[in-house]
């Protein structure tokens, strides 16, 4: 056991890999239609879809109220990252999220960057 | 949420540390000690298609598989994120940490010193990859308490490879673990840039 405790949902095992059971969130798909990575940025365009939006749906575009991650917004929901892709590329096909690539790699060696970081981390000692 | 700005391209600038080590060495634990976000569980697919097929020995290449990754976030400032990775723990999602590499900054290896081999493949990895990291001991109720240098000589590691020890079940003290990789990048800026490892598809 790990200490989520009770985060730790019925869907996730310990075992690192295993078959992806039917998912019902993306109706079976797990092959979203717009590329996205783990750290693309998402962002809510502010063009609301016509129609009524699947739960799911609704929530994800809402995660995306300001730009967040594919990451983050799966971690949010608790959702497979797969699953997740193919919410949020839903949402893109409809205009309501626009994608973007993930932040360039930082460079290990860019002070102005490291400084930050560290102040950061020390703000929260 | 932070409030970011939304109406344009405007996005905030996300830095990633991974988080490696063996089986149960306490990577859920640190990440779960360190993140602002509660639920950092995320599971990635994986198939044959889009990942070198060899990548795959050991996964049965013609199922889909997924992999459980640890997710881990800290605000840095207003428009800076810091992205915690966990590697998965098993050999044969190496493949994975490519990928998880790209763009990082460094690397945390967790290691538990009643099963110190656990590690080996981890430092191995971002010995090769020429990625950043440092080496914390996570000391385990009941475990002999090693001093650095044997853990450094065990391991094989070089001399400006920080080894530090942590309880990753606190905050605190997992921060200081970051704190301490983010402080050797900048007192020991690495010779060479690291490769760009794995392709960010
Ligand atoms: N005493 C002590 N126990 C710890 C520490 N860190 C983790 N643990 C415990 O060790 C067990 C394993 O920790 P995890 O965080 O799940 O390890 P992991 O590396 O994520 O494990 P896998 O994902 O299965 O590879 C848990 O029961 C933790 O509570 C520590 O610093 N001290
Ligand atoms: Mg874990």
């Amino acid at each position: 056991m790990t200490a989520g405790g009770a985060h730790q949902e019925a869907w996730l095992d310990e075992a690192a890999g295993r078959l992806v059971r039917p998912y019902t969130v993306s109706a079976g798909r797990t092959r979203p239609t717009t590329a996205m990575e783990l750290l693309s940025w998402v962002v809510a365009t502010g063009v609301r879809p016509r129609g009524r939006l699947e739960p799911d749906h609704d929530v994800a575009l809402r995660l995306c109220g300001a730009a967040t991650t594919v990451a983050e917004v799966a971690a949010r929901m608790r959702l497979p990252a797969a699953v997740t892709k193919v919410v949020l590329s839903d949402l893109v096909a409809v205009g309501a999220v626009r994608t973007r690539p993930p932040s360039p790699a930082a460079d290990p060696t860019d002070r102005t960057i490291l400084e930050r970081l560290l102040a950061g981390l020390q703000q929260r000692l | 949420m932070p409030a970011y700005n939304s109406d344009s391209d405007h996005l905030p600038h996300a830095l990633k540390i991974l988080i490696a080590g063996g089986f149960g060495v306490g990577k859920t634990t640190f990440i779960t000690a360190t993140s602002e976000i509660t639920p950092l569980r995320t599971e990635e697919l994986l198939t044959a298609a889009g990942t070198g097929v060899d990548d795959l020995a050991g996964v049965e290449a013609k199922t889909t598989t997924t992999v459980a990754l640890d997710f881990g976030r800290i605000t840095i400032a207003p428009a800076t994120v810091l992205y915690l990775f966990g590697t998965p723990g098993q050999d044969r999602f190496w493949f994975l940490w490519d990928k998880l590499c790209h763009g990082a900054l460094g690397a945390v290896v967790l290691v538990d010193t009643r099963r110190l081999p656990d590690c080996f493949a981890a430092v191995d990895f971002f010995e090769s990859r020429r990625m950043r990291f440092l080496v914390a001991v996570n000391e385990f109720d009941g475990a002999h308490r090693y001093e650095p240098h044997e853990v450094r000589q065990a391991l094989g590691l070089r001399p400006e490879v920080p080894i530090v020890t942590c309880d990753a079940r606190h905050q605190r003290s997992a921060t200081v673990v970051l704190l301490t990789l983010v402080q050797t990048l900048l007192t020991h800026p690495a010779r060479t840039h690291p490769i760009q490892a794995g392709n960010p598809t």
